[in-house]
């Protein structure tokens, strides 16, 4: 790791930074601080920064771009025999030079071509450490030293400091932006290779999805294959049954603890039931797969009916159990926005409890609610862990929540996990439905944020 | 024409019962569905703790072994390097033997030794090694019992089953039941679950090595995703002017937060895998996609432990003459501080839970050192949870169970953390 | 409006202090000894008073002195206040407000209310006057509903305003006009008794001028209590005024000779703007 050992080193060179700053300030200003701008310490800080902040911003940028230049050199290095391959072998090669390096592979084993260029690799990455530590290392003294130089009385180092300050929080504000394009931008680009494969008109509205026999019949890209339609169908039915579940069940625990029950009953319910908030998503899963797929198919047995270990029911079942606290907690507070004037209003007509409930407070709070389960529904498409352990692998066009079925988000993990090369239209595809499942959920995101804003503002 | 006061009287009067009884009905969906949301919470720990409690137990039987210097130094040459490659399986079935005299036959002294678990082969050769000078000896030594065993002792197996229907013979439950009866078999404290790794022997997996990869991860991300949100946090809700560029941020810390989790999987798989180069499986590469996993989150928390900070606060420190950042540093910040911590503490909570995004980047394989470093290959515990799951032995199902029930103990600790220090340091203003 | 009411008026309790009449010929409503606590707290304290019907009763009094509290005991709102206790006895036409076998959902139909500031529902302007006769089953069919609707806007004063765009959103109604929608809403279900918490405190003076011209049409056919702030408004839409302080019930009478002869010291202070 010299890595680690540059950083520590840089560190130290940035901790002396700070005492050269601070004592140089002191002794330009004939040892008392009263005749500097700032307070000593800033002096001290702003000559660390500069050597601490382009010392870093050269070493992330050199390590993020390393490994692609050195693979680069040791291609170009190696035999033409062996650069002529192309595409997924190269790859392989590639992998199996860094197996060599990494020493996974013991070097006897491997092609002496690869060995070679294993030794190339090894020999170009200690060079690479060196200049990158001599590098950082010169950036950092010329930092500390033109700051140095440049100190003086009436230096204003506070403010000078402060604005290094306010840049970095406006840098690290903008990661999430970076974060949106970075998944954009790798889901887009991934999936516009599936895409010169499989058309997307195929790979939207085909009614088959069989990606493994894509692939061993050697049929890339032949009709039909990647059809995800079934995922489509899949996806909406355990979240239509999930949402049949969690709505009925949130909304009115939601109603009855806001107004019915006494505190001390909703002291006590509404912690129980936002437990169920925080169970993570594997628990569920396992939930779903080893008691409530055994339990439906007994009960499916005692009346005749034929349940699938593996069925969509289960699996909607217990997400819908999952989206209960997050029904209700939205509900909750959409129907403690509503003012208690509107109740008071159909009260003092006479109506009931369930009347006033029923026609005004839910009237009221309906935008926000519906906001409330879009943001749900996005929620129970985007959920992975129980569909992929509990509702199977079967991509199957059936109306029947007795059936296994399979969904979007279950594929994708399916086709990324396990070894297989990264290139071929399998893996590539489940790049396509991420893609979907980003560009849905994003729309009901916005819309859903959008009605729920518009609900909030009208009551404040 | 208009009606009279009587008239209605009676009219309203008319229309109560209907509606008394619709009153009753909506109420009883109400306590309906509190008790359903009830039912599942409890219908899920009760199914869980029932099937995870057995795992905190293991079956361990005692053997009187005799460390056979014939068995060890076959030739009668004394030479501890032999001790490396010696038949120690051997040991233990002489052992076993010597406590059924009875046992005849290949098939039969197979069976009897597949009653203790492979471990006990170097378990057995460790303690040799360790000291040379033990052959030759009597040892009253503990191993694991196989899983089978411990499932027949934990009721799991029973004799009612056919025998071909079960993974024990009657002659093997026959010697179970003698080895129980003396005391030389019986179900004790798991130990091995507590500090294993990963194992395909049911009896010998255990969950540290899930734990040291989640406690990597979750390090990587707190010490990525705390300063980072903190600083946006203080960014737009003290700094930024409100503009285009600041409502783009605020529009997208807002949608990141309802992405599904396994987009940011794929992001982690193309980006950081394939096009920066960095191992698989790796905590570093987990911790660093669950740190954007929970940016969103501690950042919105942050911003409103923020917003609670009253702004005469803010007047104060610069009506004494402090720059914005003094102002912020000194004294918005402390305050804020408690809320910030709870928020983060939710967001490693959620962090923890996260399994999807983790299955992208390759850290579901199976792995059975404990991880020593943050690039090299770990599963982390709501994974683990997944792979056993998957796993048809009988052992696995209480395992999976306990590996839960551990993931929860962690949940609920950083939970009560994080209302504990709400409670205690919260301010009404 | 029965003549059985006579004959059951309880006496007026001894504790009672109150200055002037409280007692009316044919009462509507008998207030006798009414307390209300909230936890602890006495929010008032042994009021007894009578209501007359065709009569606008004022209740006056500075902030926090139990006038909107007592207003609340009639139609039972305080119910929905957790911790808020009644004791003593309300009668409506003789018959308990507070019994156990009344029912607040006929008892309201009977006493209507119109709040501090306009709530109308967030449903259309028809709607918002419909949904007293539906709920309580007053109109056999559609067209008798919209002879209901149509009656009650007129009354109120709004039909004009509104009759061609009944499918509006109540919100979308002027404040004055808004207040105006709650008085239809209310005297569609037909009530005998109007409580109205200082209707025009949320709105202009010409709204106000409006409202107080409509309370005193609408005297011909309710029994109107109204809560206010202001004395010109009690002096110019009241026929008997009650002035609170402290939770007490200080002084009741005549409208005219209370603003021009008050007997109690309180009340002089309160209307001579010495406080309050």
């Amino acid at each position: 790791m010299t890595h680690s050992v540059l950083l520590v080193a840089l560190a130290v060179l940035v901790v002396i930074a700070f005492w050269v700053g601070k004592s140089r300030a002191l002794s330009l200003a004939g040892g008392s601080s009263r005749n500097l701008h700032s307070l000593p310490g800033y002096y001290g800080l702003l000559t660390a920064l500069w050597c601490a902040i382009p010392a870093l911003i050269v070493m992330s940028v050199w390590s993020l771009g390393q490994d692609a230049i050195l693979t680069h050199l040791v291609t170009t290095s190696m035999p033409t025999t062996l650069q002529l391959a192309q595409g997924s072998s190269h790859d392989l090669l590639l992998n199996e030079i860094r197996n060599v390096v990494a020493g996974n592979v013991p070097a006897e084993l491997a092609r002496p071509e690869v060995v070679t260029a294993a030794r190339e690799y090894s020999r170009l990455r200690g060079i690479a450490d060196l200049s990158l530590a001599a590098l950082v290392l010169v950036v950092a003294l010329f930092g500390l030293f033109v700051v140095r130089a440049r100190l003086a009385p009436t230096l204003r180092a506070r403010n000078a400091v402060e604005r290094i300050v306010e840049l970095l929080l406006l840098a690290c504000s903008t990661i999430a932006v970076f974060v949106t394009l970075g998944i954009v931008l790798s889901v887009v680009y991934e999936s516009l290779r599936f895409f010169h494969a499989v058309p997307v008109h195929e790979f939207l509205f085909g009614l088959d999805w069989s990606p493994q026999t894509a692939i061993r019949a050697d049929q890339v890209g032949s009709s039909g294959a990647f059809g995800a339609v079934p995922l489509f169908l899949g996806t909406l039915m355990i979240s239509g049954i999930a949402m049949l579940v969690a709505v009925p069940v949130g909304l009115f625990s939601a109603i009855y603890l806001a107004e019915y029950a006494d505190r001390r009953l909703r002291s006590v319910i509404k912690p129980v039931l936002e437990v169920l908030a925080g169970i993570p998503t594997v628990v569920y899963g396992f939930f779903a797969a080893l008691t409530v797929g055994p339990l439906l198919r007994g009960i499916g047995e005692s009346v005749g009916l034929d349940v699938s270990s593996e069925s969509a029911l289960s699996a909607g079942l217990v997400m819908g159990i999952m989206i209960i606290p997050f029904i209700s907690s939205l509900a909750d507070d959409m129907i403690s926005a509503v003012p208690q004037s509107l109740r008071d209003g159909a009260y003092a007509l006479g109506a009931t409890r369930s009347e006033t409930i029923r026609q005004v407070v839910l009237l009221a709070a309906l935008p926000g609610i519906v906001g409330g389960v879009l943001l749900a529904i996005s929620r129970a498409i985007g959920e992975t862990m129980i569909v992929v352990m509990a509702a199977g692998l079967s991509a199957k066009m059936t109306a029947n929540p007795l059936e296994a079925v399979t969904t979007v988000t279950v594929q994708i993990v399916t086709l990324l996990t396990g070894d297989q090369e990264f290139d071929s239209p399998k893996t590539l595809a489940a790049f396509a439905l991420g893609l979907v499942l980003f560009v849905v959920t994003l729309v009901l995101n916005v819309i859903a944020l959008k009605v729920v804003r518009k609900y909030r503002e009208q009551y404040e | 024409m208009s009606k009279t006061v009587a008239q209605t009287r009676a009219l309203v009067e008319k229309s109560l019962r209907r509606r008394r009884l619709a009153e009753l009905r909506f109420q009883a969906y109400g306590i309906a569905a509190v008790s359903i949301g009830v039912l599942f919470v409890i219908l899920l720990f009760g199914s869980i703790i029932a099937k995870g409690a057995p795992a905190f137990r293991q079956a361990y039987v005692t053997l009187d072994v005799f460390i056979d210097p014939e068995v060890l130094y076959p030739d009668g040459t004394v030479d501890t390097e032999l001790l490396a490659t010696a038949d120690y399986v051997a040991l233990v079935r002489g052992s076993l033997k010597q406590r059924f005299m009875d046992v005849e036959g290949r098939a039969a002294t197979r069976q009897l030794v597949e009653l203790v678990s492979g471990s006990a082969v170097q378990d057995l050769q460790a303690l040799v090694q360790a000291d040379p000078k033990r052959v030759g000896t009597h040892q009253m030594l503990t191993f694991l019992a196989d899983d089978k065993v411990d499932q027949y002792l934990k009721g799991n197996i029973t004799r009612s089953t056919p025998e071909v229907d079960r993974s024990l013979s009657d002659q093997q439950l026959d010697w179970v039941d003698a080895l129980k009866a003396s005391k030389a078999l019986e179900l004790r404290f798991n130990k091995v679950f507590f500090t294993h790794g990963d194992s395909r022997e049911p009896e010998q997996a255990g969950v540290w090595g899930a734990v040291v990869g989640s406690l990597y991860t979750l390090g990587v991300t707190l010490l990525l995703s705390f300063p980072v949100a903190v600083a946006t946090a203080i960014y737009l809700e003290e700094f930024a002017r409100r503009n285009r560029w600041t409502d783009l941020i605020e529009v997208n810390i807002n949608n990141l937060a309802a992405v599904p989790s396994i987009v940011y999987g794929l992001l982690g798989l193309a980006m950081f895998l394939n096009f920066f180069g960095m191992p698989r499986s790796a905590p570093l590469v987990g911790g660093l996609v669950l740190a954007l996993l929970t940016l969103p989150t501690i950042i919105i928390a942050s911003r409103a432990a923020l917003k609670g900070v009253p702004p005469s606060i803010r007047e104060a420190a610069i009506g004494m003459g402090a720059s914005p950042i003094q102002t912020v540093l000194h004294h918005v910040l402390p305050l804020a501080m408690p809320g910030m911590l709870t928020g983060t503490i939710i967001g490693m909570a959620r962090a923890l839970g996260e399994t999807a995004p983790l299955l992208m980047i390759g850290m579901v394989a199976f792995i059975v050192d404990v991880p020593g470093s943050l690039s090299s290959p770990a599963t982390v515990l709501p994974v683990q949870v997944f792979l056993w799951a998957d796993s048809p032995e009988r052992a696995f199902v209480e395992r999976t169970s306990g590996a839960i029930l551990v993931l929860l103990a962690f949940l609920v600790l950083m939970n009560a953390t994080a209302v504990i220090l709400r409670n205690r340091f919260e301010r009404r203003w | 409006m029965t003549d059985i009411a006579n004959s059951t008026v309880p006496p007026v309790p001894p504790e009672c202090k109150t200055t002037g009449v409280v007692t009316v010929p044919q009462p509507l409503i008998t207030a006798r000894g009414v307390n209300v606590f909230y936890g602890d707290k006495r929010a008032l304290k042994d009021v007894s008073i009578d209501i007359a019907n065709n009569q606008v009763l004022a209740m006056i009094g500075p902030s926090g002195c139990g006038k909107s509290t007592f207003l609340r005991c009639f139609n039972r709102m305080n119910d929905t206040i957790d911790g808020a206790r009644v004791t003593g006895s309300l009668q409506l036409e003789g018959q308990d407000i507070y019994e156990k076998r009344q029912d607040v959902v006929q008892l309201r139909a009977r006493i209507g209310m119109v709040f501090q500031k306009p709530n109308p529902f967030p449903k259309s302007i028809y709607d918002n006057v419909a949904y007293g006769p539906r709920i309580h089953g007053l109109a056999a069919d559609r067209i008798e509903l919209d002879e209901i609707v149509q009656t009650s806007l007129k009354r109120a004063g709004l039909w004009e305003e509104v009759k061609d765009r009944l499918a509006a959103p109540g919100t979308s109604l002027s404040g004055g006009q808004q207040q105006r929608l709650c008085i239809a809403r209310t005297i569609a279900v037909n009530p005998e008794v109007i409580l109205m918490d200082e209707p025009c405190s949320a709105l202009d003076p010409i709204a106000t001028a409006r409202i107080e011209d409509l309370i005193d049409e609408l005297r011909a056919s309710y029994a109107i209590i109204i809560v206010t702030h202001s004395m010109q408004q009690a002096a110019r839409v009241s026929q008997r005024t009650a002035y609170f302080h402290l939770g007490d019930l200080i002084e009741v009478g005549e409208t005219d000779r209370i603003f021009t002869n008050p007997r109690h010291k309180l009340t002089e202070d309160y209307i001579t703007g010495r406080f309050g």
